[in-house]
């Protein structure tokens, strides 16, 4: 097979890349791989693709030679500076994800496949801080609703494609994600609501 | 080993008293029972779950006085997040424990490496380092470790495959400790955690699995590279940076971010877990219908070898277990059952051993005292 990209060599580095349930395949030469910085070792880990993002070194980071302003950030709490969160991969205490928000949020998205936002169970208490402060609902809280029902549209519009295209494979991936955001879209907000006042199973 | 427990409640947990040398730890952890959904294939299941306090600098920053403060702030709380009418929980001052038994914690699956040494992968920090364990006994379900990457790390381990129960269960806890502590996060990114991995739910789940006969066909690669392309991590027995080359792997998800702990659990326990064990099942009835009993001889062989060695390597005698292990689910060893077998993978590992012999051991009279607790046991 040859090189996706050159259309020259052979290729010998095949990545695939299964991202919400759709496969990507790239095949590529070794120059080629290089040029696009895609990392020869198969599975990254999450680790790794944090190291990657964080040196720069991986397509789209952050490249360049001396400290970016990212670089320059500090946090106004603890003093950690990102140049100290990019050495260790650690952060220094909760204001730095207010800190750092602007530079970590892309490569959070990277190492938690696409997931940007939090989905999920909240601390009781901080709901209701946020509760009397904004009068907020939920879903607001989490600024999700519309992120979920934005997917969920494009995810029917991907499984129509797929069907018309008989890729059939793909279109029960596609399936399966649907059926898995629609539940959250209905159920998991159980999860977070506030104690109950009956729990049906007490009586 | 200093504990103390936390409970005036005379009716203590098999009835100890409050001083501080008997070793709580002897009684078995539950997850060692053997039973659960599964049990054949399925060791035991695991939730995990990150949380940090507000008003506390996260672990790099934080200061041996900051931690000190802190343990003393979440202590009550902690303590007492065990399941309602259960005794409250065993806290335990790792920084004040003998190295040996830090590492029997580790073998126990209790704390992590990095718990015991007290230093951040950074490498910040040492074995003075303040921090704890608050561990229910004698079940051992539920473990907090104090003071580790993250200020908590609940965890709940259950025989079997059981997430759903474990979730339950460590989801409990957490609402109990947050009743009084305030927890580190925010609306965007959930609970904030000192590794952004981990960011989110803060959730971590895993499966313990046995599947020696996937590695005997050679098949388990198939497995590996089917969870790693669903973003699950292969690790081994002893978690992260352990070997996965046994026959013991432990599956567990990647992302916290964007999921609730509800899909998260499912991708596991509903989509690649039963998928896993129908497949080590079916690897193991085709070995065993062979007309040259090839496994069945393994089996056998590990059980002779077990009961007659007089000098075993922790290598070995994990190896043989496993094997023995097999053959006891597969029904082809009726002479000793799975608690036993598992009971004594943990009993010659080289602190616990220690510990029942009560001194310290060098390499060589290890591998002699190895052999001949086993041969007590299965001789």
């Amino acid at each position: 097979m040859l090189c996706q990209h050159c259309q020259e060599r052979e290729a010998t580095i095949h990545e695939v890349v299964i991202k919400n349930g759709v496969k990507d395949e790239r095949h590529l030469c070794e120059p080629c791989a290089a040029e696009l910085n895609l990392d020869p070792s198969p599975q990254a880990s999450v680790q790794q693709v944090i190291g990657q993002f964080l040196s720069g070194s991986s397509a789209g980071g952050a490249g360049g030679a001396g400290a970016t302003p990212a670089q320059a950030l500090a946090c106004p709490d603890c003093g950690r500076t990102f140049l100290k969160f990019k050495q260790t991969g650690l952060l220094g205490c909760a204001t730095c994800y207010k800190a750092f928000e602007r530079p970590i949020s892309p490569m959070l998205e990277r190492a938690h496949e696409g997931g940007g936002h939090h989905v999920g169970k909240i601390p009781r208490r901080a709901l209701a801080a946020s509760r009397l402060a904004k009068g907020q609902t939920i879903e607001e809280l989490l600024g999700d609703a519309e992120e979920r029902a934005s997917r969920l549209a494009q995810l029917r519009k991907q499984l129509a494609d797929a069907v018309r295209n008989e890729e059939y494979e793909r279109a029960a991936q596609l399936r399966d994600l649907i059926e898995k955001t629609t539940v959250l879209l209905s159920s998991d907000e159980i999860d977070t609501a506030e104690p109950s006042k009956g729990d049906p199973s007490d009586q | 080993m200093t504990t103390t427990p936390e409970s005036d409640n005379p009716n203590e947990p098999h009835g100890r008293s409050s001083d501080q040398t008997p070793p709580p730890f002897e009684a078995g952890a539950e997850w060692l029972t053997g039973r659960g959904r599964d049990a054949d294939v399925v060791m035991s299941s695991r939730v995990r779950l990150a949380r940090n306090l507000v008003g506390f600098p996260f672990a790099p920053t934080a200061t041996d006085d900051d931690r000190r403060h802190l343990l003393g702030a979440a202590r009550p709380h902690v303590s007492a997040a065990n399941d309602d009418g259960k005794a409250a929980l065993t806290w335990v001052d790792v920084h004040e424990l003998p190295a040996i038994d830090r590492e029997l914690l580790v073998e126990r699956h209790l704390i992590s490496r990095q718990h015991a040494r007290g230093k951040l992968s950074s490498g910040v920090g040492g074995v003075d380092t303040p921090r704890a364990l608050a561990v229910s006994l004698p079940d051992e379900k539920l473990a907090i470790m104090v003071n580790e990457e993250d200020h908590l790390r609940i965890q709940r381990i259950h025989a079997g495959l059981d997430l759903s129960a474990a979730l339950a269960a460590v989801d409990a806890a957490d609402d109990r400790i947050e009743a009084s502590l305030d927890y580190a996060f925010n609306p965007r990114f959930g609970y904030l955690t000192c590794c952004p991995t981990n960011v989110g739910t803060g959730a971590r789940f895993s499966v313990m699995l046995h599947l020696p006969a996937l590695r005997l066909t050679g098949e388990i690669e198939k497995v590996k590279r089917a969870a790693e392309g669903m973003s699950l991590a292969v690790r081994g027995f002893y978690g992260e940076g352990s070997d996965a080359s046994g026959d013991f792997y432990q599956l567990s998800n990647q992302t916290t971010l964007g999921k609730s702990e509800r899909v998260l659990l499912a991708e596991l326990e509903a989509d690649i877990v039963p998928k896993v064990i129908d497949y080590e099942r079916m690897a193991r009835r085709k070995l065993l219908s062979r007309k040259t009993p090839i496994l069945q001889d393994q089996v056998h062989r590990a059980m002779g070898v077990l009961a007659h060695a007089r000098l075993l390597s922790t290598e070995e005698s994990m190896k043989l277990l496993r094997l023995l292990r097999l053959g006891v689910v597969s029904e082809l060893i009726d002479s000793t059952d799975l608690l036993t077998v598992h009971h004594l993978m943990l009993l010659t590992q080289p602190a616990h051993l220690q510990r029942a012999v009560g001194e310290e051991l060098d390499q060589d009279q290890r591998r002699s005292a190895r052999a001949d607790l086993i041969r007590a046991k299965l001789g």
